[in-house]
């Protein structure tokens, strides 16, 4: 009796947070579903076809009919699994994709309710944290799979995150330097009031060293190694079919729009734009649906990037992806964060 | 210059590559180019079922039985093409020893005529086999109907969907 009288009370209270929860989760998915078919329509334009176009106006119902059919299709478990693992992966996967969405601020305000799930002040170390547990998801596959080819995946994903995680929080670090500060709603404040002010101007190359490493964050080509659909045969998820494997999928483009919105925040100024009074906290309601409009629009703009830059670029070898990581990009990143320090030390 | 090595095999010396080159520059310039040229270009995707093939004159789909100018059905019957056919789709009734006057000076006219689209492989040699150049292959390639029994086809219908073909012979008018 008791704790469902706690509970009760608890949303009785909290109940435009659990609203909040609910809209962005669902409008995550949406998003989900809609970043696939922009994939496959783009992609059949970058090779001269037309693609899925069939199914509602320019096939916009197309995520529909794809979603119907992952549940209609036999939920197949082949008997040489690890039964328990395989089950457990695309839920670990999914997870975290979710979770990651908790902490971006995607507006200023609604009414009087600030637009974020979760205003923390640790802010990106939760983001980074979080979104390094995904590598569990694919890990878990690839042992519960118990055959080679995702076995071999998982132990690329494993090797490629681990390195990644490291090389993309030092490559982050310069942007927090600047602005003084790890909370994300504060770090969009900073960057509100005008482009110059925005951090891929401020902190050029931490930018560039994002752009490079979202992509390993979200192992998507040039770094897609753990897939590697010629190579390992869709590597961690074989063994996978009908919705579980729809699952890992859409945790794959969750992550796409969650690294897209993490980099829109810190690089491109967030909900905020210096004009038409989108710099600070909306003081109605058409303003903060704009600035909502605005956060939405500049993370598709980083989406587009990732999606596109899959039908450009070849994948790296394995020993290039981490000599890449460790050799390269990792010392540039330490000089960043030296040479940023310095500056903010001796220039006040 | 390049050197040969002991056994004369030629070495070829790799160029270092310039810090372009090495940092992905020109691979992530050209990778634009040529996917930005692509995404703009005509797309080569044909809608099928609103835009079809233009086919050739002599394209071999289905075989209907045709008749002539006059109305007259060219088959006489004399299953040729029943024997010829490799998979047996073709299935002929001949009228028996019973005289139908409307023939004319023609001997036999088939009481029916059964193709199995099912079976039909639209190899051609009813068509080369015919003696009397009642049955060709014409433009259908996409038969489809709701069961099996629907794609055999009798006489009625072939002769409707081969309709009429020009003979300017007519070697059975003036016999």
């Amino acid at each position: 009796m008791s704790w469902t009288h706690n509970i009760l009370l608890l949303l009785q209270q909290n109940w435009p947070g659990l609203l909040k929860l609910i809209v962005a989760v669902s409008v995550l998915l949406f998003f989900v579903a809609y970043i696939v078919l922009l994939e496959r329509r783009l992609s059949a334009f970058i090779q001269d076809r037309l693609g899925p176009n069939r199914v509602g106006p320019f096939g916009l119902f197309q995520p529909l009919a794809d979603a119907v059919k992952a549940f209609l299709k036999e939920d197949y478990t082949p008997g040489h699994t690890k039964k328990l693992y395989f089950t457990v992966a695309p839920i670990v996967a999914m997870v975290p994709a979710i979770m990651g969405l908790g902490i971006i601020p995607f507006g200023s305000v609604l009414g009087n309710e600030p637009m974020v799930i979760a205003d923390l002040d640790v802010g990106i170390l939760y983001s980074f944290g979080i979104s390094s547990l995904g590598v569990y998801g694919i890990l878990l596959a690839g042992y519960g799979s118990n055959s080679k080819y995702p076995l071999l995946g998982a132990l690329r994903s494993g090797a490629q995150l681990i390195s990644y995680e490291v090389v993309m929080v030092l490559a982050v670090i310069p942007v927090f330097l600047i602005s003084g500060d790890l909370n994300l709603s504060k770090l969009v404040a900073n960057q509100a009031n005008s482009v110059s002010e925005w951090m891929f101007i401020k902190a050029p190359l931490s930018f560039l060293l994002f752009v490079i490493l979202m992509f390993a964050e979200t192992n998507r080509l040039p770094f897609d190694l753990p897939e590697a659909e010629n190579e390992l045969v869709g590597g961690y998820n074989t063994e996978y079919s009908s919705i579980r494997f729809a699952l890992f999928f859409m945790a794959e483009y969750a992550h796409i729009i969650l690294v897209s919105a993490i980099g829109a925040t810190l690089f491109l100024g967030g909900w905020s734009l210096p004009w038409f009074g989108l710099n600070k906290t909306a003081d109605s309601l058409y303003l903060g649906l704009a600035q909502i409009g605005v956060f939405i629009l500049k993370t598709f703009l980083f989406a587009w990037v990732i999606v596109w830059t899959r039908w450009m670029l070849p994948r790296f070898r394995i020993d290039q992806l981490m000599s890449l990581a460790w050799k390269k990009i990792m010392p540039i990143a330490l000089l960043n964060i030296f040479i940023t320090a310095t500056w903010i030390w001796l220039v006040p | 210059m390049n050197e040969t090595n002991k056994k004369g095999y030629k070495i070829m010396n790799r160029p270092a590559a310039s810090p372009a080159v090495s940092c992905y520059f020109t691979a992530v310039t050209g990778g634009i180019r040529v996917t930005l040229s692509h995404f703009l270009r005509k797309k080569i995707t044909m809608q099928y079922p609103e835009q079809k093939w233009q086919l050739p004159e002599n394209y071999r789909g289905a075989p209907y039985l045709v008749k002539d100018q006059d109305g007259r059905v060219k088959c006489v019957s004399c299953q040729l093409c029943e024997f010829v056919c490799p998979p047996k789709a073709i299935r002929i009734t001949p009228p028996g020893p019973d005289k139908n006057p409307e023939t004319g000076n023609v001997e036999k006219r088939p009481k029916e005529f059964h193709i199995n689209m099912l079976r039909c492989i639209y190899c051609g040699l009813c068509q080369e086999v015919c003696p009397e150049e009642a049955i060709f292959l014409m433009n259908d390639y996409a038969l489809t109907a709701k069961n099996r029994s629907e794609l055999i086809y009798n006489k009625d219908k072939l002769l409707e969907l081969g309709g009429i073909k020009f003979d300017n012979i007519q070697k059975w008018k003036n016999k």
